[in-house]
């Protein structure tokens, strides 16, 4: 009998351990993708080059070229991709829809309107006219910053307030408020949009376009604090979540205060993807699409599919730029483009394989 | 022991009773089934006792402490609760049944906590599907995890909703013997839904009627009645016996 249980036991935690992997192999593959894309580009600098670099031992020009654009550039990808990820999967379990991601609850179509606001009609847009790729920019990025991130959080703020009011409004309701919302913030874009000039045009379309470039190092501070805050909440619900996978009564009866749990999660999933879509622009599938890959092998546990899901979108995000900078350099390909064109198939991919979800 | 006391709830101020003053206690080791037609209350009944849907009057007292004066957690670790419909999970049997420990985890799960769900496992004969997903089980399998998940609370009261409906014969009886056996050998007190009357009386102790939002009757096998039961679901029934065990024979075409 005994030894029974300590078969049971050890097939369990030999289980586990596999889950641990699956998250130790996605941080190695991460962090040997991160390196190289640091070192590709129109300089190619070798690997042993940049690791001496970012230790402060290279030379002036690789010192430049690293902790100038291109570690700001993948240390970005990395948080926002992670960020976007997590945000999506902690969606996707408290509005128990495997649909849901930050543009559900109208985060990114807010943030999209805000940042039109912000060019339009604070004037925080220019156009230059140097190449292709630096035919646009913005003048006066923090107005931009700012009203993307107001604007973003603005339709999360909306959505709890009416949950409020409405104490039985459910998931399926909150989903239903959002894609009202997103509504609005997309006619409020186009309105904004008929009565701009061309010139402020283009600078809305190209903040749509999303720029990992766009972050400097104070800008990654701020995602970098926002994002671990937003972390060790999700990993300090882990269990609450798992129990939520397993329904609502059931959840309360574990001791889950489960309207608590989905609000300030749905808040907190946000505010961070706002902040993040603030930064660097509309970046669309990696919340959607990170977490279904993890789940294909770590399944719906939430203990492992919040670190693995965070992993996974830092990697899918660094992926995308580095083929979006590679592709036909050295003109640099939009990132919100590059991710929809590529996540759609993978996503379409995970659709006729099955979501691993409980629907 | 536990205590019901005038348990009144609606689920908006507008909107009538669902439930009137319902009082009533169950025993240690006793199982009690509740019986009425649909929309009698029952499922409510049950969750205003666990304190997922609160009721705006009445008490629940579970050994002498007030329910509605505790925190989720303890309440966790008092009262379990199998609802009618489970979701079909995407997560192992080990894990679905590791979640009954949420109540007591502080940072994770222990190696007494797993422990637990291996004695559990191997007493309800689910050791082999241990790492199975629960969502490729067949129903009876996957009721006996959901009966499994609440055992690992280790509960004062055991609260199940209609826990045989859409099961074969073999696996309604397997599951009842399973759960008398759970109220006998841990001093638990258990509450079922169960339409068949029949299970009812081979598996419960005591019986409480619901009719029209209130209690209409309320003890052991002597309320078992044909006045009671057709005045509750309104349908002609002859009780015979098989035996020596009563049987409910209903007759719908009977005036």
């Amino acid at each position: 009998m005994a030894d029974d249980h300590i078969t049971q036991l050890q097939l369990y935690n030999a289980f586990v351990r596999r889950k641990r992997l699956v998250l130790v192999v996605a941080i190695i593959a991460t962090l040997v993708i991160a390196l190289f894309a640091v070192s590709a580009g129109s300089l190619n600098i070798p690997v042993p080059e940049v690791i001496k670099t970012i230790f402060g031992k290279g030379d002036a020009q690789a010192k430049m070229v690293i902790m100038g654009i291109r570690l700001p550039r993948v240390i970005a990808a990395v948080i926002v991709g992670a960020a976007l990820a997590v945000s999506g999967a902690v969606m996707q379990c408290a509005l128990q829809n495997p649909l849901a991601s930050a543009s559900t609850l109208g985060v990114s179509q807010g943030a999209a309107f805000g940042a039109a606001l912000g060019i339009i009609v604070f004037g925080g847009g220019v156009v230059n006219s140097d190449s292709a790729a630096t035919a646009v920019s913005i003048n006066n990025p923090y107005i931009v910053t700012i009203c993307a991130f107001l604007c973003g959080s603005l339709s999360t703020f909306v959505v709890i307030v009416l949950s409020q009011f409405k104490k039985d409004l459910g998931p399926g309701g909150i989903i239903l408020a959002g894609v009202a919302l997103s509504s609005l913030f997309t006619g409020g874009s186009t309105l904004l949009q008929y009565f701009a000039d061309e010139t402020k045009i283009s600078s809305v379309v190209f903040w749509t376009f999303g720029n990992l470039g766009s972050a400097g190092w104070t800008e990654l501070l701020i995602l970098a604090v926002v994002f671990f805050i937003s972390l060790a909440y999700f990993m300090l619900n882990r269990w609450n979540y798992n129990a939520m996978e397993s329904g609502a009564d059931t959840a309360k009866s574990l001791g889950v205060n489960t309207r608590a749990v989905m609000l300030i999660s749905m808040g907190i999933c946000s505010l961070t993807a706002a902040v993040a879509v603030s930064f660097v622009g509309i970046i669309s599938f990696i919340g959607l699409v990170a977490p279904h890959i993890m789940r294909r092998f770590v399944g719906n546990d939430y203990r492992y599919l919040i670190p693995c899901s965070a992993v996974a979108g830092a990697l899918l995000l660094i992926l995308a730029d580095t083929f979006g900078r590679l592709i036909i350099a050295p003109v640099i390909l939009p990132i919100g483009a590059i991710t929809s064109f590529l996540g759609a198939p993978l996503f379409l991919f995970l659709l006729f394989r099955g979501f691993k979800t409980n629907d | 022991m536990i205590e019901i006391n005038n348990i009144s709830f609606s689920y908006s101020r507008t909107s009538r009773n669902i439930l009137e003053n319902v009082s009533f206690d169950i025993q240690k080791n006793r199982c009690i089934a509740i019986l009425g037609n649909n929309g009698a209350g029952k499922s409510t009944l049950l969750k205003c006792i666990d304190r997922i849907c609160p009721a705006q009057k009445g008490v629940v007292f579970v050994d002498g402490e007030n329910v509605y004066k505790m925190t989720n957690n303890v309440i966790a670790q008092n009262i379990a609760y199998v609802p009618q419909n489970n979701k079909s999970l995407n997560m192992t049997v080990f894990d679905a049944i590791l979640l009954g420990r949420k109540p007591y985890i502080k940072w994770d799960s222990t190696s007494e906590d797993k422990q637990i769900v291996c004695d559990i496992m191997q007493k309800m004969e689910l050791d082999d599907f241990a790492l199975r997903n629960v969502s490729e089980l067949s129903g009876g399998e996957a009721q006996k995890v959901m009966l499994a998940r609440a055992l690992a609370q280790e509960p004062k009261l055991l609260l199940l909703d209609e826990p045989t409906s859409n099961l074969d014969p073999r696996n309604q009886h397997e599951v009842l013997q399973i759960v008398k056996k759970i109220a006998q050998e841990h001093n638990t007190c258990v509450a079922i839904i169960i339409h068949d009357l029949n299970l009812a009386i081979r598996y419960c102790d005591r019986f409480i009627f619901l009719k029209d939002s209130r209690v209409f009757s309320y003890g052991g096998l002597e309320t078992m009645t044909p006045e009671n039961i057709e005045e509750v679901y309104r349908i002609h029934i002859h009780i015979i016996e098989y035996m020596g065990i009563p049987v409910i024979v209903p007759f719908p075409d009977e005036k």
